[in-house]
Order: structure tokens, then sequence, then C-alpha cells
């Protein structure tokens, strides 16, 4: 589905969106209000150029629009990888503009990020996961990496981790799996305004709610350790 | 060979258990959820790999130089220090417990190499979670310096979690990046980065590269009482800023000038040079107080 029917599904009331070197940026009119859109396109490898784009509209949005929802749209492969790239700090441009992000939350921005088609580990990090709820839609690669990349680099049988894969959505790619994990609220048919308005609502309560991906997780079924050690060293007694 | 290179205890070479010995006040370390407490991870076993017990990670509570921090020490011999299910919720349930705890600091010894494959969504939505837990525990006013100088460096998200602390103490021999050098190699072909090139991958990712470019906040000796001694300096001077927009505009600006500027450099030598650093060819042969010298002589 191309960029322009995803936005004319979520926004029917309307949108002012622009996109260059594959940054989307604008806003649109929704049931709630107002919202700022951002994110990437065509499986961005996101670089320092795409991060510092995003983190300037973030920024911009805070400054000019206090409280205005934010919806990121993630379509990224992953980082760029290139040695200029790393030359001048990738990571920290990715750390910068996920900062931007959580001070938007701080300053009351809802948020909330729609997996359009692919999010690949550093490029998902970086914005996506930051936002208060990640969805993706039904036929989005959510993803560290394939099996075949995987069983190169674990140096495990490929048919044994695609036998594993089907039982366990600890390492399995895919958006299912993020659900099961905590990691993404709920996958959308398609894109569509209704199911917008409604995650829009519960970004809201999200915002304030703190980061629940661990109960969620639990709850789930997918991730049933990380909830309790975490609350076990929260809270356990030491000697001192 | 002098005393003190006698006496030198490399931070590069320890575990992780032994670089929290010399790194905190004798006698103070009380670990949180040690190794007779937990247990080894379950998914691992599930792929019939060896485990340990505190699953890549030592946390817990101690003092530094009389003052009262939180640690957590990535165990880079094991697993490469990555990340999954158990090692991201210790990390992330000390944080949190920061945010409660009001120690003067967490101290984070970064070795890793980012999402522990076996675990890949475990280990990314973990990774996810500490970097909020990270910024959370700043927000609250409680410091969190990064250490780097381990085998494994900060690669992958543990390389955007270290830039989301408030500041890193990092050695020459630490590595600070996002995507591995054989990653780039794999994808991207040898021309792009030989990973074997071990002198270029230190001139694009190193210690010194980054502490060159502002990307850490101190250079230290690769060891433990350098860095126990940077690390008191921090805890004892550092004031953590709140978040505010002003402080990003900042970033930004710096970081916009910064790309403006170098974009197209694809060495160390290059970004040194157009610094204004005279003899760029001299840098990686520079012991720590010269080049700590050099870079407050460089023009700003």
């Amino acid at each position: 589905m191309s960029l322009n029917d995803i936005l004319d599904r979520l926004f029917p009331a309307g949108h002012m969106i622009t996109v260059a070197n594959q940054v989307i940026t604008g806003q649109a009119q929704t049931a709630q209000g107002m919202v700022a859109v951002l994110g990437t396109t065509d499986a961005a490898a996101i670089d320092h150029a795409m991060a510092l784009a995003l983190a300037d509209f973030v920024l911009d949005t805070v400054e000019q629009h206090p409280g205005r929802p934010l919806v990121f749209l993630v379509d990224t492969c992953g980082q760029a990888l290139s040695r200029s790239q790393e030359l001048l700090c990738l990571n920290g441009s990715l750390a910068h503009l996920a900062s931007c992000v959580d001070l938007a939350r701080r300053k009351g921005h809802p948020s909330l990020s729609l997996v359009t088609a692919n999010a690949v580990s550093g490029g998902f990090l970086s914005f996506g996961l930051m936002a208060d709820l990640a969805y993706a839609l039904a036929d989005a690669q959510v993803r560290v990496m394939d099996l075949r990349a995987m069983a190169r680099v674990t140096k495990i049988a490929h048919e044994r981790l695609v036998e594993l894969a089907t039982t366990s959505p600890i390492f399995a790619p895919g958006a299912e799996s993020y659900v099961r994990m905590g990691g993404i609220a709920a996958i959308w048919p398609g894109p569509s305004a209704d199911l917008l308005a409604s995650a829009l609502a519960d970004a809201a309560t999200a915002c304030a709610a703190g980061d629940r991906r661990q109960a969620e997780g639990l709850a789930r079924g997918g991730r049933q350790l990380a909830a309790g050690i975490a609350q076990t060293v929260r809270n356990s007694a030491t000697g001192v | 060979m002098s005393l003190a290179l006698v006496a030198r205890k490399s931070w590069f070479e320890a575990t992780a258990r032994a670089r929290l010995g010399g790194l905190l006040d004798a006698g103070s370390l009380q670990e949180i959820l040690p190794p007779g407490a937990a247990q080894p991870s379950p998914h691992l076993a599930a792929l019939d790999l060896p485990g340990a017990f505190d699953d890549g990670v030592v946390i817990g509570r101690a003092t530094l130089a009389g003052r009262p921090v939180l640690f957590a020490a990535q165990e880079g011999q094991f697993m490469g220090g990555a990340v999954g299910e158990i090692h991201g919720a210790k990390i992330v349930g000390l944080l949190r417990r920061a945010v409660q705890e009001k120690p003067a600091a967490v101290l984070f010894l970064i070795d890793s190499g980012g999402v522990r494959l076996h675990e890949a969504n475990a280990g990314l939505i973990a990774i996810s979670e500490i970097m909020r837990a990270v910024l959370d525990a700043r927000a609250a006013g409680v410091p969190v310096l990064a250490l780097v100088g381990g085998s494994c460096g900060a690669f992958g998200g543990m390389g955007i979690v270290a830039k989301l602390c408030s500041a890193i103490l990092i050695s020459e021999e630490g590595r600070l990046a996002l995507s591995g050098p054989e990653v780039i190699e794999t994808v991207a072909g040898v021309e792009e980065f030989d990973s074997k090139d071990r002198a270029l991958v230190w001139r694009v990712t190193g210690g010194k590269h980054r502490y060159l470019m502002g990307d850490c906040a101190a250079l230290v000796e690769d060891d433990i009482a350098a860095f126990r001694a940077g690390a008191s300096e921090f805890v004892a001077t550092w004031q953590e800023p709140l978040p505010s927009v002003a402080n990003l505009r900042a970033t930004q600006q710096r970081l916009e000038n910064r790309l403006a500027a170098y974009a197209t450099c694809r060495d160390g030598l290059q970004v040194w040079a157009a610094l204004g650093v005279a003899q760029p060819e001299a840098v990686p042969l520079l012991d720590r107080d010269s080049l700590v010298a050099l870079k407050e002589g460089l023009p700003t």
C-alpha cells in the first residue's frame, strides 16, 4: 500500500504531509483534533540527516503546539550501514531523537507509532519503540534479524530456529511476536481512522501511566520473566 | 617499567566482577539477585546453550568515595554482554529502583554488542525499556554514568543507551558505535569498512576519537583505578540538568553543524585534521594525558 493510501485512510478529514529524503513530516486532522505526523517511508535506513530531521520536527511540535499528539509512521530497515555514519557517532543521533520523543512525552504529548511496512532494530528503537504505544499493520515486518541471518550469526541450524520460532515469540520475527512480548499494543488489519481514534485515546492514558510493556508481555504470555525480575530488583531489601 | 605500569590493572581484560571490585569502595558492594538467588536464561537452555546465573550482568548497590551508588556491570565474556530477557529486566529494575532510592548516581559498566540474538525480540524490547528507564532516572535527578572500556565496547542498542546516559567515561581501548564493523563489512563490503584493520576500527569507533569529537565526556587510561578516579570525580561534581527543550535544541544545533562540517569524512584522520589537530597521524600514538592536553588546546 502506498504512503498516500495509508495517509488517506488514517486521516480522511485531511492531512498536509510532505516527504523529503524518506522523512515524513506534517499535520493531520483526526476525531481528536490536529496531530503531528512524522516518520520514515520506503524502508528507510536511518542516518544522521533523517534522525536530525525527525528530532527537529519533534522539538518544533513541542515548541509550537503544546500537547499535540505525535503519530509516528514507521517504515525502516534499520540504521544506515556506513563508515562515515559511524564516524560521526550514529548512535548519538539516534539517542538524540529518542531523547526528543521522551521530552515530548514529559511535556504531555501523547504518542503512538504505526509500523506500516518494516521495523528493524536500531531504526525502530530510536522513535517507533519510544512512543507510548506501538501498533503494526497486519502485513508489517517487525524484527531484529531474519532467521537465516540469525542462524549464520548464532551458528544454530536454520531448521532448528524455524521449528522453535513456531512456539517461541522470544526470537521469532513478526509483529505477532511483538504483541505477545508487550512491545506492540495491537495489529491493525489495515490503516483506519477509527482504529487511530481509539489508539489516540489509549495513548493519552499510556502517556501518563509510564512504561507498561513488561506487564503487557506477562499478561499475554510472551515474556514471562521480565516483569517479575524487574519488580524484585526494584523492591528487594539489601543489607545497607 | 615504572611502578605505575606494574600496578595497573587493565579494565579491558578484567571480568565485570573484577572491575566492580576495583571501582567501588572496598567492602561496600551488595549484589542484588546474586547468582544463588537467580536463574539462568531458559531461552538459552532451549537452544542447548550454557547459561549464567547472573545472565551476564551484575547489579547492586555500593558506595563510591563514600557516596551511595547503584551499579550495573555487563560481562562481555558471557554472550558478548548481549541483552536478553533476564539481563535486560535486571537493568530496568535497577534503574527504576534508582528513581525511588535516589542514589548519588547509577554507574553503568557497559560491555555489550547489543541485542542477544538468541532472545532477539526480548532483547530489543528490553533495550527500549532501558532507554526509557535511563531517561526516567535522569529526569528524577539521578545521574547515570556510562563506563566504556571492555572488550565488547558499546554497540547496537547499547551504543544508543550509552549516549542516553548523563556522560560517558571511556578508555582508549573502549569502542562506541551503532553497527559493528563486521556487520558493515558483511553488508556493504570490505571497501566500505575493513573490520580486520584494527587501527581503522579504532580511528572510527575508539575512545580517543569519541573523546576528541565530544561524544564522550572523559578519557581515562585502561586502568581500573583510573576509572574509579574518573567516576568519583563525576559523582562529586556532576549536576544533572532537568530535561528541557533548550538543552535538546543546543544538541540539535551541535549535531547539525557537525554533520554539515564532516559528512564526507570517512576516517578519524580526516575529522581530526578538520578539527584543527596539526598532526592527526600522531593521535593514535599519544598517551592519555597528551591527548587530553591536545583536546583542550583545540579551537572550539
